[in-house]
């Protein structure tokens, strides 16, 4: 394509990127927060810990970091997962459950095992929604509102309907201590992401799981086994929505089986979709989601420090879905900044029909 | 298919079995959950004889008790069988909860004038999610999340405190009770069934209907035939809002409150009714008499619970999940069935 001038080729070039949009709203809502909170890009050290917004975003969207990775896979794969909230009751119940029996409860051995017990179970609930996502066939929204809807009824049954609450300093550590002056939560989120990357984008696996979501019939043709992928995907989810469980529940050092995660799979889904990852599946985009997720928390952050009334905040979360999902719409991107693009005329002449055109090809293959 | 099944002249070899074609009724579904129904009726009966599980009234309570979980199903079940799905339905009617106390209440405007104005609101607010659906092909999915979030919100904005009503119009319609000879009816029961019969009139005996049904099956082939496949999207969705607002208005005349925090999670109960009711998820197959019997079902799990005593009220949760479970394997074996 011949442009004008090397400068709006760039910045066309960067405008394409797919983390262009997502970045640019995280600095945008980050920049708000200045006028309120000048001091709110500063992070000091105290009690030799890092304190500060920026520090303390990233602590309370880790859970949500986690469970989003997790969730961006499986729509990868063109399926979703409503069940993460009631995996992240599971584990957190059966977690604290387990060490709330314990004689010891910081020893570490038994807090190692109550974790491996809550994230066996997370696990087993990936394998039961993979089951009937692969193997039977089931729509992948109807197969895990099964566990979305019961699992929280077996976590309040492993509680007892109770909020059990803990005392162990091992199991505190994950959602709620610090390590070489950081939280720990960062470390466990930022492993949790590099492995996710490396497994994907070093080796076929991403490229197996875009291809079974761009087309898991023609993936199966050309041997890919979609059904053992799909499977996976739903155990790695589940596992990283256990995680999330653990982190949740150690955090505040109790399990709520009925509150723990609540809404977190909205949220998750959310992030993902700001992150630029389709719906549709084929295509993903981890770093996307992470930024998504911070997105999403810096929002929160945001409505509490600029002193909008918090009651406000999910109002402000479904203006902030409908406006990302708007300017992802080809069509409404079409009418909206078709029509300005035409009324300019002349600053893209050559750029501007070969973007309506390509807006507009894109729902017809869809169709057909 | 049914079309060869049912002449009794066509060839032998095309014939399918007598079992083969009641699998492939596709009022089967609803047939199972009415014997699921009629099955767990029979053993609460056997089990609590004594404890008056027998008596015509705990039958009508279900209707009383689930009456605006019905409303909402019915809402749902339109949204469902035209391949989409609405999960703003349990915030839709939080807010009209809060909505119709606030009206009522802190600004004193007679129920009269409120009733129009929320129902008015709640199909407004489906028309804008079926437009942004149609008009910009996003995913039914995430715009009724966003619905989800907003109405929600809404709540909060309104109040973040639970707002009683103790207007005297409001508290005399939610006591009046209409006898029926052996028990009674709310107005709510009656609203429910109401509107379950013009639903029934609407999805077999109209136009609007047939579209409905067609844009399910095939949304493409609905469209090449020339269907007005936009109109009928927001439609549905507008019918889906208004029945979430008129079940916020029956919600708030059983429980004469409005609470920001009221029908959380109430659209998985209404997706579930349907579901088990025997409507297809995936749109064009299924009977809004089949969500009657999917309420009736949900209703009945928390009678029994009830009557049983013992039993916490999670297991309501669990054993709806296990229903859904089952009833969507049937489902699932049914449709593998008619494809080949």
């Amino acid at each position: 394509m011949t442009t004008p001038s090397t400068t709006s080729s760039r910045w066309r070039a960067l405008t394409r990127h797919h983390l262009f949009w997502p970045v640019a709203v995280l600095v945008l809502l980050l920049l708000v927060n200045v006028p309120f909170t000048p001091d709110f890009f500063s992070i000091k050290m105290a009690d030799g810990h890092l304190y500060g917004s920026l520090v303390s975003i990233v602590l309370f969207g880790s859970p949500l970091i986690l469970v989003a990775v997790g969730m961006t896979l499986v729509i990868a794969t063109g399926g979703i997962d409503l069940s993460v909230g009631a995996v992240v009751a599971i584990t957190g119940a059966l977690a604290c459950s387990y060490i709330s029996d314990q004689s010891d409860q910081s020893a570490l051995s038994g807090v190692l095992l109550a974790m491996g017990l809550g994230l066996l179970a997370a696990v087993v609930c990936g394998l039961w929604n993979g089951f009937l996502v692969a193997r039977m066939g089931i729509q992948p929204i109807i197969a895990t509102l099964i566990i979305m809807v019961a699992g929280r009824g077996v976590a309040q049954l492993i509680t007892d309907g109770q909020i059990i609450t803990i005392n162990s300093s091992p199991y505190k550590l994950i959602g709620g201590g610090y390590w070489l002056t950081l939280p720990f939560s960062i470390f466990v989120v930022a492993a949790v992401v590099a492995v996710t990357v490396v497994l994907t984008r070093r080796t076929a696996l991403g490229l197996l799981v875009e291809a079974v979501g761009g087309n898991a019939e023609a993936s199966r043709l050309v041997g890919i086994r979609s059904r053992r992928i799909k499977i996976m995907v739903y155990m790695f989810c589940a596992l990283c929505a256990g995680i999330a469980g653990l982190m949740i529940s150690s955090n505040t050092s109790a399990a709520d089986g009925n509150n723990a995660g609540l809404w977190i799979e909205l949220d998750a889904i959310l992030a993902v979709v700001i992150g630029g990852t389709s719906l549709l599946g084929g295509r993903f985009s981890v770093g996307g989601t992470v930024i998504g997720a911070l997105v999403i928390q810096t929002l929160t952050t945001t409505i509490y420090t600029i002193g909008v009334p918090t009651q406000t905040n999910l109002v402000f979360k479904a203006a902030v879905v409908i406006a990302v999902c708007l300017m992802q719409s080809p069509k409404f991107r079409a009418k909206v900044f078709g029509a300005r693009f035409g009324a300019k005329g002349s600053t893209t002449p050559a750029a501007a029909p070969a973007d309506t055109a390509a807006t507009e090809a894109a729902p017809k293959m869809e169709v057909s | 298919m049914s079309a060869t099944t049912q002449s009794p002249t066509a060839s032998d070899s095309r014939t399918p079995s007598k079992a083969a074609r009641l699998l492939g009724d596709r009022r089967l579904p609803v047939a199972v959950t009415a014997l699921l129904f009629l099955l767990m009726y029979l053993g609460g009966l056997t089990r609590y004889q004594f404890y008056g599980f027998a008596e015509p009234q705990v039958f009508l309570n279900l209707f009383i008790d689930n009456g605006y979980l019905l409303v909402a199903a019915v809402g749902v079940t339109f949204v469902i069988l035209s391949g989409g799905i609405d999960l703003s339905v349990g915030s839709m009617i939080g807010f009209t909860t809060m909505f119709t106390a606030w009206l009522v209440e802190r600004q004193g405007l007679p129920l009269l004038v409120v009733v129009p104005m929320a129902l008015a609101v709640g199909a407004l607010g489906g028309f804008l999610m079926g437009y942004v659906i149609h008009n910009f092909e996003i995913q039914p999915f995430i715009v009724t999340l966003a619905g989800l979030f907003l109405f929600r919100g809404l709540c909060l904005v309104i109040s973040k405190e639970s707002i009683s009503i103790g207007d005297s119009s409001v508290s005399s319609m939610a006591t009046a009770q209409v006898s029926l000879g052996m028990g009674f009816l709310s107005i709510g029961a009656i609203v429910s069934l109401v509107v379950l019969a013009v639903a029934f009139y609407v999805l077999h005996y109209t136009r609007f209907g047939r579209r409905v049904y067609a844009i399910g099956g095939n949304e493409q082939s609905a469209m090449l035939m020339g269907l007005p496949q936009g109109g009928t999207k927001i439609a549905v969705y507008t019918v889906s809002g208004f029945c979430s607002a008129l079940a916020g208005l029956l919600f708030t005349l059983y429980i004469q409150s409005g609470d920001p925090l009221h029908a959380t999670g109430m659209e998985l109960d209404a997706i579930a009714a349907v579901v088990i009711g025997g409507t297809l998820l995936t749109g064009g197959s299924g009977y809004v008499l089949g969500t009657l019997f999917g309420v009736l079902v949900l209703g009945l799990i928390k009678s029994i619970i009830q009557f049983e005593g013992t039993l916490s009220s999670w297991w309501t949760k669990i054993a709806t999940g296990v229903l859904l479970c089952a009833f969507i394997l049937v489902q699932r074996f049914m449709t593998t069935r008619q494809k080949t």
